[in-house]
């Protein structure tokens, strides 16, 4: 009698076959709607911090250079993936991939850093609409232009805008670290 | 001579403890589900073990709080070297939303070293088994730090009018 339950047994686990995921060696998909790991598009981003002021666990720092140029740094390594970015973003320039395979032995491989390029008004210094020129129509439209060195001999004043001291400072950037270490 | 054997037919049988210093249990319920049949991790190896004295390897999930710390600590001494700690989850890796709270010490890697770090809240477990895989070397890493600029500063002069002159065409192009 106990021999036939055995006889059972196996055949109700031979029926259903190898249920086991061949995961590492066959790539699986995520399923729809996932969030991964977030994506900036750097080219529709229009730097107004939104996804910065909204994120639950501050993972993203603006730092502005110097007036033109505002550097984002997206840090992953304590993102939750709420998609809260995403949804934020009055551009949709985040989208949330289905990235999931993040492991490292360092942490800065999870990191991104996009630095921005700010248009202004070249009377107020206030941004304003650029809809339907390149990114080096806007430069000559501020009135001041970034050219090699000797360029910038020629043009006066053409480099005092470029403050170099922040730009060293923001070299040495680090990561946001627990406050009163 | 049966040591030899087993060191040549097991190179990289890693025993696994699971140390929980402060996790909301979601990452430890990931980890329950790849040693499930489905995932499956005893395929590589692996063995969850009560005792770091018997383990080879750390799994620690949740942002260390401060009541947990020397007991964290204190596992990771006891385990015998050489030993490999996996930190698994975001709060294990950089601390969570909770990286500046008065009573958490702002991620693993503050009081032990971590060798992989494995983000995601939780991570999913196929995602969990790929960083097990990138420590036994079966896979290689799949990130990398991004750098994105809309444009290089200085620019230079010759870049400019080329990309001026460049553009003219792409008009001339879009008239006919």
């Amino acid at each position: 009698m106990w021999l036939l339950s055995k006889i059972k047994q196996v055949l109700m686990v031979v029926k259903p076959g190898v249920v086991t995921l061949q995961y590492p060696f066959v790539p699986r998909p995520a399923p729809e709607n996932f969030r991964g790991m977030p994506y900036w598009d750097h080219q529709k981003c229009v730097g107004c911090g939104g996804c910065a002021g909204h994120c639950p666990a501050r993972t993203i720092m603006i730092r502005d250079i110097c007036q033109e140029l505002r550097v984002m740094v997206y840090d992953a390594s304590r993102c939750t993936y709420c998609g809260r970015c995403a949804d934020v973003c009055p551009e949709n320039a985040i989208t949330m991939t289905e990235h999931y395979e993040l492991a490292t032995n360092d942490k800065n491989d999870i990191t991104e850093t996009i630095e921005l390029f700010m248009a202004t008004c070249q009377r107020c210094g206030r941004c304003y609409d650029h809809e339907n020129t390149n990114q080096i129509d806007r430069l000559s439209r501020i009135g001041f232009r970034y050219d090699n060195l000797e360029m910038r001999a020629v043009i006066p004043g053409g480099s005092e805008q470029f403050d170099t001291e922040m730009l060293r400072k923001t070299e040495s950037y680090k990561r946001p670290e627990k406050a009163g270490e | 001579m049966l040591s030899k054997l087993t060191k040549k037919i097991f190179p990289k049988s890693l025993w696994v403890y699971h140390c929980n210093s402060g996790a909301c249990n979601g990452c430890d319920i990931e980890i329950l589900n790849v040693l499930t049949p489905y995932y499956d991790i005893e395929r590589f190896g692996m063995k969850l073990v009560a005792s770091p004295r018997h383990a080879d390897v750390m799994l620690i999930s949740g942002a260390v709080t401060r009541p947990t710390l020397p007991i964290v600590k204190k596992a990771y001494d006891a385990m015998p070297n050489p030993k490999l700690v996996f930190g698994i989850g975001s709060c294990a890796t950089g601390g969570g939303c909770w990286f500046d709270c008065y009573n958490v010490s702002g991620g693993a890697d503050k009081a032990v070293p971590i060798d992989y770090y494995i983000p995601g809240c939780p991570p999913r477990p196929e995602a969990i088994i790929y960083g097990v895989a990138l420590a036994l070397g079966l896979v290689d890493k799949k990130v990398a730090p991004v750098e994105l600029k809309q444009m290089e500063f200085p620019i230079d002069m010759y870049e400019r009018n080329r990309a001026w002159e460049e553009r003219n065409v792409i008009y001339e192009l879009l008239k006919d």
